[in-house]
């Protein structure tokens, strides 16, 4: 009992410090809302409709409107169809024309323009159509750019329904896109959980860190060593600190996540264990980093040491499937990246088998630290 | 009833003995006084007595309690400023007073308390924007929450001016009048003659005196001694002409000369006469504490408590340096 009213009575002084400084604030709850609120609009954008360049070098024949092709073909890229009407209204259409003046060149404006994406349909565009000869576009684009693959495939499918059309045929195999989930996981989706991982790593770790080399330093814990206050008390009321900051953090990250950017999640109890163990293992590990360093300045040295791989490498901002595949083993040495594995499990896909392994892992990382840094911390000097 | 009680404390760290050998006893309701120059063992001593380190050999009982063993139970019965006292720097005074009564399971007062130390002003003020005094009171009264019969003060003035040092010392004789056990560590000689009933001066890791300031003075003191306001030059002059102990304090200007015999200093006024130098005032007083500690811990010692020993001026030529 008394016990428990000790442990309060610290996490209240712990938690007024805190509330009274601003920098311990703005990183525990302000700053994962800043990043989720700069990528989420950074990221917002990636749906919007790339720019094709397209110099129309057509000389007809134009004695007929019938007669001219490339008109046509240019509305057909910028999606709508010889009878002016969309092609696919129910989605956004992927690209938007820009014409060239015919007289420039062509390849020097790209370049001029930085623009990766172009197309020219050439002089005997028309002609060459309505004779049935075999002609060739040229598309110009960068390997390298994802909108380059968009392009293509845009101008693939024009170039064959114009083909099709040529030999009066229709389509017999036509494709129904579907995903994986109910509904389409977008960057957003992935990005909430991500920095959820992130502030569950990053507050605690820091400044646990800190706090427990500069107390240590300026011979605080000794001092309450001097108070019937016990260790296991004061390291209780730190987690319970920082699984509140958690909390309050997550409910921030989901709520500007769902109503800003309008990110698609469950919300399910199977959450609740990342959020109580992850505080619980970077406050522990906080703990032993400033317990087993000699000074402040070799506590932050080797906490950034830890802290900074796992805050990227984690798939916090971006998924581990992205990386070089040494780099995805490493990451599963990273106690975040279970953690920031599971709530994608349970947050995105519903796979809640996936996320009870994730969570047995960061269960017994969770105890193994957090018995060493009880085990190793020391109010007292012998 | 002693409260303390020490027999033949050791304590070393790598080569170096911290606390070799010591011995003493406090006794209920007495003030104690731990003098010595830094690095003489003072802090390893207390901390020791408090329960904060481990002793390597030697009897330590506080209360009837060993403090290493019985640790948990000891603090909740002594209050302590351990050197240098420190707070989280956004809590008020009263917040911390607060704070410690919770982990005590005790109810106090804050105001009571803080009027008791003199800091009822500052109250409300956060921690890090307290002065160097200031904080050594709110340390005091966080030492005074458990209501503990036994304090233990570690250098509670160093680095205070004389003002705040002045206002320490009244609170402290405000605790001695309520009959508190205290142990009181210190480098200034002045403080442990003001605060304490009985002084243990430490050197080394020895205790190298121990009693009240008048027994120290008589036991380790050479009783009277002559001083004469005058130069390097006059000391040196009746240094050669007598078979007197003549010390020289550079700063004062001031020739000192240890008395055997109350003949001595016509002896050593002979001379000055006959060296035709010039010499001012004269007088003839008993050794203080300060003169025996400079003789027992020899060598001299700054205003940090720091042991600098000079090269030997004569047979005990010391150096003092005042503040």
């Amino acid at each position: 009992m008394s016990s428990a009213r000790r442990t309060i009575a610290d996490l209240r002084l712990f938690g007024r410090g805190y509330l009274r400084n601003i920098v311990g604030l703005f990183f525990g709850i302000i700053f994962p809302v800043i990043i989720i609120s700069l990528f989420g609009a950074i990221f917002a954008g990636s749906g919007g409709a790339v720019t094709i360049y397209v110099q129309n070098q057509d000389r007809g024949p134009f004695n007929l409107p019938i007669t001219d092709i490339a008109t046509p073909f240019i509305n057909a890229l910028n999606g709508t169809n010889v009878n002016g009407t969309l092609l696919n209204a129910n989605t956004t259409w992927p690209i938007t024309v820009q014409l060239v003046d015919p007289s420039l060149n062509f390849s020097r404006y790209l370049a001029d323009h930085s623009a990766s994406d172009g197309v020219m349909i050439p002089e005997n565009f028309s002609l060459n159509y309505i004779a049935g000869q075999p002609f060739n576009i040229t598309v110009y684009g960068n390997p390298a750019q994802s909108s380059s693959a968009i392009v293509s495939g845009v101008i693939d499918a024009v170039v064959n329904g114009f083909n099709l059309q040529r030999v009066h045929g229709t389509n017999i195999i036509q494709v129904t896109s579907a995903t994986v989930n109910t509904e389409q996981t977008k960057y957003i989706d992935f990005l909430v959980p991500g920095l959820i991982g992130f502030s569950i790593l990053v507050s605690p770790m820091f400044s646990m860190v800190n706090i427990t080399s500069e107390y240590k330093k300026v011979k605080l814990f000794k001092q309450l060593s001097l108070t019937p206050l016990h260790k296991m008390e004061w390291l209780a009321s730190k987690v319970i600190f920082y699984i509140i900051l958690s909390v309050i953090s997550f409910l921030f990250l989901v709520v500007v996540g769902v109503y800003g950017f309008g990110a698609h999640m469950t919300l399910t109890p199977w959450l609740i264990p990342f959020l109580i163990l992850g505080p619980m293992l970077f406050s522990s590990l906080g703990m032993l980093v400033g317990t087993v360093t000699k000074s402040v300045e070799t506590a932050s040295v080797l906490g950034n040491i830890i802290t900074f791989p796992m805050m990227f490498l984690s798939g916090t901002f971006f998924p581990i499937a992205t990386m070089p595949a040494y780099l995805q083993n490493f990451a599963h040495v990273l106690p975040l990246f279970y953690i920031v594995e599971g709530l994608n499990n349970v947050m995105v896909y519903g796979n809640i088998p996936a996320a009870l392994l994730d969570i047995a892992v960061t269960t017994a990382i969770t105890v193994i630290v957090f018995v060493a840094a009880a085990k190793i911390f020391k109010w007292r000097e012998d | 009833m002693a409260s303390i009680e020490v027999s033949d404390l050791k304590k070393h760290y790598d080569n170096i003995k911290a606390v070799d050998g010591i011995s003493l006893k406090v006794n209920e309701g007495e003030v104690f006084g731990l003098l010595g120059p830094n690095g003489a063992g003072k802090t390893t001593a207390i901390e020791i007595m408090e329960g904060l380190r481990e002793r390597d050999a030697g009897d330590v009982r506080i209360l009837g309690l060993d403090p290493w063993k019985n640790g948990y139970e000891l603090h909740k019965k002594i209050g302590v400023i351990p050197q240098q006292f420190t707070f989280f720097e956004k809590q008020s005074p009263k917040e911390a007073i607060e704070y410690y009564a919770t982990l005590f399971g005790v109810k106090v007062d804050p105001h009571e308390i803080l009027r008791e130390v003199l800091l009822e002003d500052s109250a409300n003020n956060r921690f890090e924007n307290l002065s160097g005094g200031q904080k050594q009171k709110m340390g005091l009264a966080l030492s005074l929450v458990n209501s503990p019969e036994l304090l233990f003060l570690d250098e509670p003035t160093t680095g205070l001016d004389p003002n705040a040092r002045r206002a320490i010392w009244e609170v402290i004789r405000g605790l001695k009048a309520k009959g508190k056990t205290i142990v009181l560590t210190t480098h200034y000689l002045e403080e442990a003659q003001q605060l304490s009933d009985r002084v243990a001066i430490m050197n080394l890791g020895h205790i190298v005196a121990m009693g009240t300031a008048d027994e120290i003075i008589t036991q380790h003191g050479s009783g009277e001694r002559l001083d004469i306001c005058g130069s390097q030059q006059l000391a040196d002059y009746i240094r050669a002409n007598t078979d007197l102990t003549v010390e020289y304090d550079s700063v004062r200007e001031l020739i000192s000369i240890p008395l055997k015999e109350r003949i001595d200093a016509l002896a050593a006024l002979a001379a000055a006469e006959q060296s035709k130098m010039d010499w001012g005032e004269i007088q003839t007083r008993r050794d203080s504490l300060e003169d025996v500690f400079i003789r027992l811990v020899a060598g001299s010692v700054d205003e940090s408590g720091n042991i600098a020993t000079s090269p030997s001026q004569g047979k005990a030529g010391i150096r003092w340096r005042r503040k």
